[in-house]
Formats: C-alpha cells, sequence, structure tokens
C-alpha cells in the first residue's frame, strides 16, 4: 500500500533539514504584497530567495461542494465570488457553459450578448486597473494606484447602476439578463470612454515609461514561452511571453468575432521577453484594446440592436434547467486568463453531480517557484505582483 | 480529432490502451490508465497532436457506483485543437485503499497542482507525484470532501464547525 503521507513528510523534511546559514521566511498570509490571503515560505541565503513553498486555501469557501449542492441558477451568485475583481466574465463563462448544454446558446438575441460583452469588457478594464495600480504600490509607486482607482470607481458605479450591486453582480443570467441596461446607460458609458481615453496616455507617462519603474521590472522574472505553456499559464502571463493566445479569439465565443480588436503581445521592449514589464505592458494595452471593443459594443446597441418597449432580457431564461446526463467543459478568456467550468451532470435532476472551476489565477500562481528561485526578496515581490493573482480563485 | 488520436494510439499501444469513446457535446476518449503516461507523452510530443497545454484534471466521484474517474482536458497551442481524455478506476472507497492513477505531473506541470487538488478533495491517489500533498485543506484534515459519501466532521480542533 502506498503511503499517503509521503508528500508531506518529505516537506517536513525538507524544512527540518533547512542549514544554520539559510533562514525560513514567511511572506503573507497578512502581507500586503500577497493580494489576499497567500503565504510563502521562503527558503533564503540572505537575501537570496533559495526555493519557494507556497501555501493555499486560506480563503477556501468550498465552491465545488457548493456548486454540486445546489442547482445551476443559484449557483451563479457563487462564481461572482472566484475572482471578484471580475464577476462579469466569471459567470458569463459558467451561463455560457450551462447554455451550450442547453443548446440554447445560438437563441441568445445579439441585444443581450453585446450587453453581456460591453459589461465584461467594463469589469475587465476595472480588474487590470486593479493589477496596474496595485502593482505599482507592489514596488513603490503610490500615486498610479489612486489614478487608476479613481478611474475604476466610475466603472463600479455605472455596473452597481446596471445590476443594483459594486461587486458581485448576479447580472448575466442563464438565457438572458437581469435586466436590461438602465435608461442613459449607453450615453453615460461613451462619456466615461471619452473621459477615460487621455487618463490611458498620462497612466503611460506616469508609469509605464518611468524610469524607477522601469529599472525595477524590466529583465526580473523572465518567463519563457515553453515554461508558460507547461505550467498552463494563460491570459496576460502567456501572452507577455510572445504567444498570440486569446480565447474570445481562439473560441470564438458570444460576438467578438463580430468585434475588431487586436491582441496585445510582449516584445521584450525594454529588457527580456516575457520580463514583469511585458507582463504590466501587455494588462495596459488590453486595456486599450478593451476601450475599442466597448465603443464598438455602444454603436451597435445604439444603431442596430436598440431598446424596445418589448424587449425583455429574461424572455429565454428556463424555469428549470433540465439536463441529460453529459460532461462538458467550457473555457473563457477571463482578465487573468483561461477560466474553466467543468460540469458533470446528472439525469432528472437540475443538481449537477460536478462542478470544477479552473481559475486562471491558480495556475498562473505555480510558476511562481520556478519564477522566484534564485532572486532577491525585493525581486520576487515585482515578480509576484507581476502575476495579477486574485486569492479567491486560486482558494476556490 | 478524437478519432485520429484513439487510432494513433492503437497502432502504437495497441487496442488495449484506447478504450472506448464517449459521444456527446463534447467526445471524450477514455483510456486505460496503464497506458496514461505512454499516451499523453505521445500526444504532446507527435506532431499532429502537440497537445502542449493541459488546462484541467478534475477528479469525479461516480458514488452510488464504486467507480471515480479523472479527466484531463488538452489543448493544442499550435493547431488550435482541443482533447478530453478520461481514465476510469474501481474502487471500493475505503479510506486505506484510494483510486491509484499514475502521475502526470513530469508531462505537464500543471498537472502537480491539480493534481494534489483532486488529491485533497476527492481522494485519488497519484502514484509518482513529486509532491503530493493536501493543497487547499490543511495538513490534518480527515477524509476527502468532494466524495459523495463524505460526512462533515463536528469539530476541527476543538472549533464546531457544523
Amino acid at each position: 500500500m502506498p503511503n499517503y503521507n509521503e508528500g508531506l513528510e518529505k516537506y517536513n523534511q525538507k524544512i527540518a533539514s533547512v542549514t544554520s546559514q539559510e533562514m525560513v521566511i514567511n511572506v503573507g498570509p497578512q502581507h500586503p504584497s500577497t493580494h489576499g490571503v497567500l503565504r510563502l515560505e521562503l527558503i533564503t541565503d540572505g537575501e537570496v530567495v533559495k526555493d519557494i513553498i507556497p501555501h493555499l486555501g486560506y480563503l477556501h469557501r468550498c465552491f465545488d461542494k457548493h456548486a454540486e449542492s445546489m442547482n445551476y441558477t443559484k449557483t451563479i451568485p457563487f462564481t461572482d465570488r472566484l475572482d471578484y475583481l471580475a464577476s462579469m466574465n466569471n459567470s458569463h463563462a459558467f451561463v455560457m457553459g450551462v447554455e451550450r448544454m442547453l443548446g440554447i446558446d445560438k437563441a441568445i438575441p445579439k441585444r443581450i450578448e453585446y450587453i453581456r460583452v460591453l459589461v465584461c469588457e467594463l469589469n475587465r478594464i476595472a480588474s487590470h486597473l486593479i493589477a496596474i495600480g496595485t502593482y505599482g504600490i507592489d514596488i513603490g509607486a503610490f500615486t498610479p494606484f489612486m489614478w487608476c482607482f479613481r478611474d475604476r470607481e466610475h466603472i463600479m458605479n455605472m455596473l452597481e447602476w446596471a445590476s443594483g450591486s459594486r461587486m458581485l453582480y448576479n447580472y448575466i443570467w442563464i438565457g438572458g439578463l437581469f435586466y436590461d441596461l438602465p435608461v442613459g446607460f449607453e450615453d453615460r458609458c461613451k462619456e466615461f470612454v471619452e473621459y477615460f481615453k487621455p487618463k490611458l496616455v498620462e497612466l503611460d507617462d506616469l508609469l509605464s515609461n518611468n524610469q524607477i519603474f522601469i529599472s525595477r521590472t524590466a529583465n526580473i522574472g523572465a518567463l519563457p514561452a515553453d515554461v508558460a505553456i507547461n505550467y498552463g499559464c494563460s491570459g496576460p502571463m502567456l501572452r507577455a511571453s510572445g504567444i498570440k493566445w486569446d480565447l474570445r479569439r481562439v473560441d470564438a465565443y458570444s460576438v467578438y468575432p463580430e468585434i475588431d480588436f487586436e491582441i496585445p503581445v510582449g516584445k521584450g521592449e525594454m529588457g527580456v521577453l516575457g520580463d514583469c514589464w511585458d507582463r504590466y505592458k501587455v494588462r495596459v494595452d488590453e486595456v486599450k484594446e478593451s476601450v475599442k471593443i466597448i465603443e464598438q459594443c455602444l454603436d451597435r446597441l445604439t444603431k442596430d440592436f436598440q431598446r424596445t418597449p418589448d424587449f425583455d432580457p429574461r424572455a429565454l431564461v428556463p424555469k428549470k434547467v433540465n439536463l441529460k446526463s453529459q460532461e462538458y467543459y467550457i473555457r473563457a478568456e477571463n482578465p487573468k486568463g483561461e477560466l474553466g467550468f467543468h460540469f458533470v451532470t446528472q439525469e432528472r435532476t437540475d443538481i449537477p453531480r460536478r462542478v470544477k472551476a479552473r481559475g486562471p489565477s491558480f495556475n498562473n500562481l505555480s510558476v511562481l517557484p520556478e519564477l522566484g528561485r534564485g532572486q532577491l526578496i525585493a525581486d520576487l515581490i515585482a515578480i509576484l505582483g507581476s502575476i495579477d493573482i486574485v486569492l479567491g480563485e486560486v482558494d476556490r | 480529432m478524437i478519432e485520429q488520436a484513439k487510432k494513433r494510439i492503437i497502432d502504437q499501444f495497441g487496442e488495449e490502451a484506447a478504450i472506448a469513446v464517449e459521444e456527446g457535446l463534447q467526445p471524450i476518449l477514455v483510456v486505460n490508465p496503464d497506458y496514461l503516461k505512454d499516451i499523453c507523452f505521445l500526444l504532446r510530443d507527435t506532431e499532429g497532436f502537440y497537445f502542449d497545454f493541459l488546462s484541467n484534471i478534475s477528479g469525479v466521484d461516480y458514488y452510488p457506483e464504486s467507480r471515480f474517474s479523472v479527466v484531463y482536458h488538452l489543448a493544442s497551442i499550435p493547431y488550435q485543437t482541443q482533447l478530453i481524455l478520461k481514465v476510469n478506476i474501481e474502487n471500493e472507497r475505503a479510506l486505506d485503499q484510494l483510486p491509484e492513477v499514475p502521475s502526470v505531473a513530469d508531462i505537464w506541470r500543471t498537472a502537480d497542482w491539480h493534481e494534489r487538488e483532486a488529491f485533497d478533495l476527492v481522494g485519488i491517489y497519484f502514484s509518482g507525484h513529486p509532491d503530493l500533498r493536501r493543497i487547499l485543506l490543511p495538513d490534518d484534515w480527515e477524509g476527502y470532501p468532494l466524495r459523495k459519501d463524505y460526512e462533515d466532521p463536528e469539530a476541527y480542533h476543538g472549533i464546531a464547525i457544523k
């Protein structure tokens, strides 16, 4: 019989055999640069990190267990709490999976799909603004953080207007939406876009091309493309390593095929390809692309798919989700990378047998020991910040 | 894609390696656990497949049947294709006799944490895994919560949790 505690014994052995020259340091679980409750156990020699052992689970809220004890509709609020900075994107992915299993994904009205893409992209900007702002703070720049939060607040207010909640929306429903957009939303959104565009130029001047920032991030933590793929990194992490892989284009879900946007990739402008600066820059460029997507959505929503008095965003919402016994894996591009849901459904009940969420941060974080080995502790913080993790999704 | 993969696997390892194709919205290739690592190496490194990206691993409990399965969701970045592999294991769900599947952590490093999670929550033992510890739950937790016959403990270290 195999020894099921072998891994634990090996780990204990490793910590016990630290030499007197080395030191074990805990970063977190209550450390601001871990962006939540992540604990890193570092084995250091002076200021050089020799090994990193991440400990997860401080924010484990049993998403999988909850999802398999209630029906699909009730699970949507739980998906909001996975990556709580991009709730719209989470529920969009989940809802798309259920809709495809039901076979109603082609019947969803275009107006609903455009609204979904619009709110998802707004949420993507909000999520990236946090990533950019807190990354500045991680390495000692305070002003960008305040500026990013100021702009994000406009998005939060708009989404609150649409859904009634600031961060956890429960707005995208299976087969439709909670409500249509409020009257005047499109105009306010246009105003926001006009306000926001010059702010992005300011941000470039303030942070992207700031010499201190470049010195702290360029050539640090370079992630080669093959390592990134092998560790399952996705989203800006993978694209910063030079791979053009965006599920919005690869899977062409929702109305993304009708929308014109670029996929920014890392170019190694300031140093090595795939370094911290590249990861940061890919996010800044993605915000610019998202602004383009929002403009196109607003254009279509005000011209081709205008609101009509008899438009009911809940017309296709099923009373009960009746599925035959099957399996389905849905993946979608979240701000942090590939969010996947693996459904195993059961016959004659609307409660799934198994729902597994594949969080992008969970996989992106697993590459940290590889990136951080041999770096200085200060650089480790820069690397961790550039991965942009959300613990709600790592621990689920 | 899935038929090509099945044919290639059977050509290489014989009839018993690829057991069946489960039809559905996304077809699933059911493979023999004894050949799992060979099949994964083949699918990752052969031209025409190049499944270099492992999206997800999930362990599934088919209670009340005495059966577990592990599902591997693969993607190929060069060809932009997807493939799903599945292994089924019979097990009587005793806590000292976990279902055993070979680890693929040395093929895709993604598998490292995903297998730890499946071990932690579903109780599947991945033989040959470099660091098989619990990942989301505390190290001294007892039982595997995502098993359908799991019962919550009354207390954990004196803290009532029911």
